[in-house]
């Protein structure tokens, strides 16, 4: 019994941050219909700047404070940079192009990290303590620290349903990604509105890159595993769900957690991919998705 | 009812010929020359594959290196429980891995854009780590390939490398003969229709799942057989030969080359296997650091790659043409 | 104030001509209703004075400002505003999220409230249905947004595309004769793109005809209606 409750407790930490890469995938989504994957590439990039910070004023707040402004701004410059240079151009590899796009980035940020703070494994002390919980004799492997993270998280995911969902900005960016050409008739900013949705995507990749490191390591493509699971979350639950990137990641965690602890360590990657498959194979639009109908 | 056969209409003098010319080559070249011609003769092939799978079907892949992978082990597998010879693991590998293909394929049909990134993205990841687990696969040290030594008659200097160039060179100009004449059979046709218009191509009969799924089958053989290949010049298989950064740098190749098409594969081999030659000596000129050696590849590839999608979007080898809006 | 003046409009769809030096007036504060058949360029006319299409060449100037080469955004902040037909209603939002959409960009929000309240009062039949999604309206109800959006701008210059597509006709009536007491109300300038040439005529004040891309006539509505040859011609009647 405890060792299921610590399993699913352990599940639902790692399922947090996941969720919160999967959040920033599914904002750019939503509000560009790209799959950023430089989005491993910016958070890698805002945590080296949280790093930074935290050699020269040895304050995990101030350093995650500092590096969410890094990812927000990182994710704006990247929409203005390139995205918007990409989204005037048309043809049959509209779409595709884009996303090669991002690989290319990631690559650039993954490479540029490693000639600026160089490859070796770098090490984020945690603010709050890693011995995890005791109840009288037992000590369930859930630390402060995790309960930090699933707040984070939790935290961050409500923020930004409430910005979307009751916000003018909200209503702005839902509209900018939905209609870009009704939302301009209506007098809106597509254009800076989308910068806005990147740089929220920003922030969040910053924070999950912030949050995951303590209980690892920082290097210039340690970030690559992330991207993955959190796109597999996203895709799980659904791409077009702010919602469904946090439920996907709690999945994926949870799912995870349990095939690692009852059938065997090695299988976590191939496990994450049956999950994903099984997912697809029943909702290929994801859980929470939408399908959208097909433009003629 | 499909016709099956794909009549082989496109002439095979330009290969020959091309491979006579690489062949003379290598004998004016030294080792180095010879490993890197071998494993652009790798990278060509799996270009190709994605070739057809994206630039001409339509249906992104992030996961090509997995795919390498199946070939690769079934090659190696073929060889060491079956005693098959250099050639049957070869086809070991193509059909294991287009077995392989088509029922991915099938998953694939259903998937549009981003999710099919994301399973194949997370193929990449989970497939290669398979080989961890099971023991008879050969764990994290992989298994060894044994190829045969280059025969007698042709000289006692003729190098192993050098026999490695005329194997996989052979194989790969075999294989893009084969693949140029698939794109330009129906069926090359059929993928072009569905991939620019999928609507008008299934209101045209063209079954669209069906269709979908042979590219991949196809794709992932023409891939199996570049794992084959790759195993060949490493003379051995583990799962670390095919990491994720594989499936990223074949896709870097194929839009380098212009993914739709099939001759700039040539180029995109050759670029892929220039980046870290240069690299290496502009490290070197620029003092040589080992974190400058150490990612200046990935900086170029990664420059490159962003603008080729900035400036080329349909590769460097077609022509600009004229906007007359 | 000029009104809307269009000068030797060309717009092209790639290697196509939809409009080719066309040339017409729009007075300030009337009703104008542009027609004719389908694929006549009516569509691409409102897309260039609107900023969503690039024209080739030519001017249109709303009053002193340029509408050639803008931005829709920036047009609607200078009061022009095009309302493409009722599938521009986002579905997936409900009626009161689509009506917000359009006051976004103002920095006035006690005249927007106002507005939505004014617009209420006009589309009765949207106060009750706020917080439907647009999808689950009816067609007439969808242009009544569209239309209803558009006023939350306080706009001068109204371009409305089609609005009686596939409405019955008592809708279309209805819908004709909120557009006379706006106009009356609030002073706006209409521009009326129709097929419906008929009804458009009877309510607009003036009526220019356009035929492949080119003009036909321009002139007061009564006379467009009385003139036989162009009645058999364009108006189908």
């Amino acid at each position: 019994m405890i060792r299921l409750l610590s399993t699913l407790l352990i599940g639902v930490s790692s399922g947090a941050i996941y969720s919160l890469m999967a959040l920033a995938l599914v904002l750019v989504w939503r509000s560009t219909r790209v799959v950023n994957f430089a989005q491993a590439g910016q958070a890698i990039l805002s945590t080296y700047i949280g790093y930074e910070v935290l050699t020269h004023v040895n304050n995990f707040w101030i350093a995650l404070l500092v590096a969410t402004i890094a990812g927000a701004c990182v994710g704006a410059l990247v929409d203005v940079l390139l995205i918007r240079r990409l989204a005037r151009v048309s043809g049959a590899s509209a779409n595709v192009r884009p996303v090669i796009a991002t690989l290319g980035l990631l690559g650039l940020i993954s490479s540029g990290v490693g000639l600026i703070w160089g490859n070796d494994l770098k090490r984020i002390a945690t603010p709050v303590g890693t011995h995890g919980y005791t109840f009288g004799h037992t000590t369930i492997p859930f630390s402060p620290f995790n309960l930090l993270i699933v707040a984070t998280a939790a935290l961050v995911m409500a923020i930004f349903a409430l910005i979307f969902q009751r916000t003018n900005l909200g209503l702005a960016l839902r509209a900018s990604a939905f209609a870009p050409e009704t939302a301009r008739l209506a007098g809106v900013r597509v254009d800076r509105t989308r910068t806005i949705g990147w740089a929220f995507a920003g922030a969040a990749g910053a924070v999950a890159g912030l949050m995951i490191t303590p209980q690892s390591a920082l290097a210039p493509n340690s970030m690559d595993l992330l991207l993955v699971l959190g796109f597999v979350a996203a895709v799980i639950g659904g791409l077009d769900s702010l919602i469904g990137a946090g439920i996907g990641g709690l999945i994926l965690g949870i799912g995870l957690a349990l095939i690692l602890e009852y059938v065997s360590t090695s299988l976590a990657f191939p496990a994450a991919f049956i999950v994903l498959i099984i997912v697809l194979l029943i909702r290929p639009q994801g859980l929470l998705g939408k399908l959208r109908g097909r433009d003629v | 009812m499909y016709k099956a056969i794909v009549i082989l209409r496109k002439r095979p003098t330009i290969f020959i010929l091309a491979g006579l010319f690489f062949y003379l080559l290598s004998d004016h070249v030294d080792e180095l020359r010879n490993f890197q011609g071998a494993t652009a003769a790798v990278y060509l092939v799996a270009i190709a594959s994605i070739v057809l799978l994206t630039g001409y079907s339509g249906q992104i892949s992030l996961g090509h290196g997995a795919i390498m992978a199946v070939g690769g082990y079934a090659a190696v597998l073929s060889q060491k429980y079956w005693h098959f010879n250099l050639l049957l693991t070869f086809v070991a590998a193509v059909l294991a891995a287009a077995i392989f293909g088509a029922i991915l394929g099938f998953a694939a049909a259903r998937l549009s854009g981003p999710y099919l990134a994301g399973t194949t993205l997370a193929l990449a990841v989970g497939l290669p780590s398979l080989a961890d687990q099971f023991h008879f696969l050969g764990g994290e040290q992989g298994l060894a390939y044994n190829v045969p030594q280059p025969p007698m008659s042709l000289g006692a200097d003729f190098t192993q490398y050098h026999w490695f160039f005329w194997i996989t060179g052979s194989a790969a100009l075999l294989m893009i003969w084969l693949t140029q004449n698939i794109l330009g059979s129906r069926y090359g046709r059929q993928w072009r229709a569905m991939r620019s218009n999928p609507t008008a191509a299934a209101l045209a009969g063209i079954h669209v799942g069906c269709s979908k799924v042979l590219a991949f089958t196809l794709s992932s053989g023409i891939a199996g057989l570049a794992g084959a290949l790759m195993v060949l010049t490493l003379n051995l298989v583990t799962p670390s030969a095919f990491p994720l950064s594989l499936s990223f740098t074949i896709v870097t190749g194929a839009v380098l080359a212009g993914v739709g098409n099939l001759r700039g594969s040539i180029i995109g081999a050759v670029v892929l296997v220039a980046i870290p030659e240069l690299s290496d000596s502009l490290a070197t000129k620029l003092g040589g650091a080992e974190r400058v050696s150490a990612n200046l590849p990935g900086l170029i590839t990664a420059v490159l790659l962003i603008l080729t999608v900035l400036f080329f979007p349909e590769g460097p080898l077609r022509k600009r043409v004229k906007k007359t809006t | 104030m000029s009104g809307l003046v269009v000068k030797e409009l060309n717009v092209s769809h790639g290697a196509v001509e939809a409009i080719r030096g066309l040339s017409f007036t729009v007075a300030p504060g009337s009703l104008t209703a542009i027609i004719g058949a389908n694929g006549a360029g009516k569509t691409t006319l409102l897309r260039a004075l609107s900023g969503l299409k690039k024209a080739q060449s030519g001017s249109a100037f709303w009053n002193e400002l340029s509408l050639l080469g803008a931005k829709p955004e920036g047009l609607v902040r200078a009061g022009v505003v095009h309302v493409a037909d009722g599938k521009s209603v986002i579905p997936e939002f409900t009626v009161e999220e689509n009506l917000d959409l359009g006051g976004l960009w103002r920095s006035d929000k006690k005249d927007v409230v106002l507005a939505k309240t004014e617009i209420l009062q006009l589309f009765p039949a949207l106060a009750t249905r706020l917080k439907q999604h647009a999808a689950t309206l009816s067609g007439g109800e969808r242009q009544m947004v569209a239309i209803g959006r558009a006023l939350m701008s306080r706009p001068k210059l109204l371009l409305l595309d089609e609005p009686s597509l596939g409405l019955a006709p008592k809708v279309i009536a209805s819908i004709f004769d909120s557009l006379n007491e706006l106009r009356k109300e609030f002073g706006l300038t209409i521009v009326l793109v129709e097929q419906n040439a008929v009804s458009a005529l009877r309510v607009a004040d003036n009526g220019v005809v356009i035929n492949l891309g080119e003009l036909v006539t321009a002139g007061p509505a009564s006379q467009i209606l009385a003139d036989p040859a162009l009645r058999a011609a364009y108006l189908g009647v």
